[in-house]
């Protein structure tokens, strides 16, 4: 595993910007001074006439965007997520989300592991945000291959799409040749019947690990990636559910109304089991490295190994 | 502006009032004064002005309009409706369950080019949509209505800043400075004032008019026309509730609905106005 390519998603974010510019030339991105970090930089340099930046302003952005695709463009509001999802919160919800405009959101620094910035910038709210919003779909790649087919997906799909891409570089385990993303629609990446891991963004990388160890232990878990959280895939959760009949789902975000929560509300209403949520519980994050941080937070295959193994009594 | 023509405005903003207030009283709930007083410039640019198809609300090189100060539906309605977009009948059961016409704006409406009604979003999309003229070199304008309480809110000021930075010279707001807000006169609740200033601090080309005389609305908006490569706003001083004496001027009348007593007396003294105006 040592020579495994590492690439930050919110990476992915930029050069699949710059690259499906040539093809969707409705396509406009704007950036609220942010655009080095965000890396929608990579777009602005090759297509400096389609790249606006509204200064610090993201209220003004995302209103700027609806009115970009109420007259028929494409356009990509970019920010940090705690602004995009957070400080435009109102401003997503009713210029982009209620007349349900082509908006696409493109959420970078996402969760816990910005790092050293602290907990003023670690976003672990905005899924749950943004899935109070009716009719926005929202997408958490996991890694480099799934974010570039993401942003071409979300070019494709007519309405308001949030995309969560990461700061950190995370390894890519997605074939770019045989991947294929469809909106809305769950990944099996591992079989198994004695558990069901639930994973979405960077955490489905150690929900594979942690099914791998868990399999040299003589335990099969089944691995689902979900990267389309809303609208969420009911059939591949219910389906493990009757299957497995145990669910620990993991998440770089709160344990509050994010993937736990979408994943429970499926099971609670069609399939009862027990749902063991692993994610940021109700705290904030502080200063530090973000392997550290993702280590003490629970968010790592080690801690999926010992919930699995908690949840099966062994 | 000739006589005939600045008459027929009058009619017509007269029968756009009696929609505002057949609208509220059957909602029994909205906002009459804010309406009242910026009737005057929704007849003028829908009837004067702008550049739309009643029969095709779509068209792409359609002039656009955003009433940002949104709770003010039923002066877009009403104007929308007299205009052909849809029956005044629709008036009539504004703000009801399963009705066409939302509380507030809903671009779902013909018509209606943004929803709006959270105070200091409509500037920002129209900001949108006026970048997107310039983007495409198309031809349409912009409009954009605004309270002046309500460029209280701070997203006002981004989107100032954001309309002058890029030049947004197809953008036309309209500040309606009726002084007027729900908790009392925006000078004692937490003054905007100096309205004109700020705005050319901003950098935009600064109009004043009188929002109740159309041969001010029109040098305003003539004016508009020649500010190249800078967005004009026009602070148009008017008066809340305009044409009915009982709610002129009165706060109270921003977002109360008239009782049977007061939507006869309101709308006699609006037939009255018409009369004298046809007779």
């Amino acid at each position: 595993m040592a020579d495994v390519k590492k690439i930050a998603t919110r990476e992915s974010y930029g050069n699949a910007l710059a690259e499906l510019g040539d093809k969707y030339e409705n396509l406009y991105v704007l950036d609220a001074d942010l655009a080095a970090a965000t890396k929608t930089g990579i777009f602005k340099k090759k297509f400096p006439d389609r790249h606006f930046d509204c200064g610090i302003a993201e209220a003004n952005m995302m209103g700027v965007a609806a009115g970009l695709a109420a007259t028929g463009k494409i356009p990509f509001a970019s920010s940090f997520a705690m602004f995009a999802a957070g400080r435009a919160f109102e401003i997503v919800r009713n210029s982009i989300g209620y007349p349900h405009l082509n908006v696409k959101i493109g959420a970078t620094h996402a969760g816990i592991s910005v790092g050293e910035d602290g907990a003023t910038h670690q976003c672990n709210e905005d899924i749950a945000l943004m899935r109070t919003i009716p009719g926005m779909v929202i997408i958490n790649p996991a890694d480099d291959v799934e974010a570039r087919a993401a942003v071409e997906a979300a070019i494709k799909y007519v309405g308001p799409v949030y995309m969560r891409f990461g700061r950190l570089a995370v390894p890519v385990f997605n074939d770019a040749a045989t991947y294929k993303f469809e909106l809305g629609k769950g990944i099996k990446l591992r079989d198994g019947n004695d558990i069901t891991i639930v994973a979405s963004g960077l955490m489905v990388n150690e929900a594979v690990n942690a099914s791998d160890e868990l399999k040299a232990m003589g335990i099969n878990a089944r691995v689902i990636n979900i990267h389309t959280i809303k609208p969420i895939d009911r059939e591949i959760i219910l389906e493990a559910a009757a299957e497995t009949g145990k669910i620990v789902t993991v998440e770089e975000h709160s344990i509050i109304g994010g993937l736990g929560s979408a994943v429970a509300e499926v099971v609670c209403a069609e399939c009862p089991c027990r749902v063991v949520r692993i994610g940021v519980n109700d705290e904030f994050g502080h200063s530090g490295p973000a392997v550290d941080l993702l280590k003490e937070f629970g968010l790592s295959a080690e801690n999926i190994v010992k919930t699995v193994k908690d949840v099966l009594g062994r | 502006m000739d006589k005939a023509t600045k008459k027929q405005l009058e009619i017509t903003a007269c029968k756009v009032r009696m929609g505002i207030i057949e609208g509220v009283y059957n909602a029994k709930s909205g906002h009459p004064g804010g309406s009242l007083s910026i009737a005057d410039t929704l007849t003028y640019l829908y009837f004067a002005r702008m550049n739309i198809y009643p029969d095709k609300p779509d068209l792409p090189d359609r002039d656009r309009f955003v009433l940002s100060k949104g709770h003010t539906a039923p002066a877009l309605y009403s104007t929308l409706a007299n205009r052909g977009f849809f029956s005044t009948e629709e008036l009539k059961s504004l703000r009801h369950i399963g009705a066409l016409l939302q509380g507030h704006p809903c671009i779902h409406i013909p018509g209606v080019d943004m929803s709006s009604g959270s105070l200091g979003q409509g500037i920002s999309a129209a900001c949108g949509m006026a970048l997107s003229g310039k983007i495409s070199n198309d031809i349409y304008k912009v409009y954009c209505v605004l309270g002046d309480g309500e460029i209280e809110e701070g997203q006002v000021w981004e989107a100032a800043m954001f309309a002058a930075h890029y030049k947004l010279d197809n953008l036309v707001a309209v500040v309606d400075n009726n002084g007027l807000q729900i908790d009392g006169r925006i000078s004692d609740v937490c003054s905007p004032y100096p309205i004109t200033d700020k705005f050319a601090a901003f950098g935009w080309n600064v109009v004043e008019a009188d929002a109740h005389d159309f041969d001010s609305l029109e040098k305003a908006f003539d004016d508009a026309e020649n500010a190249s490569g800078r967005p004009t706003v026009i602070v148009q001083k008017s008066v809340k509730g305009k044409g009915i004496s009982f709610m002129e001027d009165q706060v109270s009348w921003h977002g109360t609905a008239p009782n049977a007593e007061q939507y006869a007396q309101a709308m006699e003294e609006l037939n009255a106005q018409l009369r004298s105006l046809e007779g």
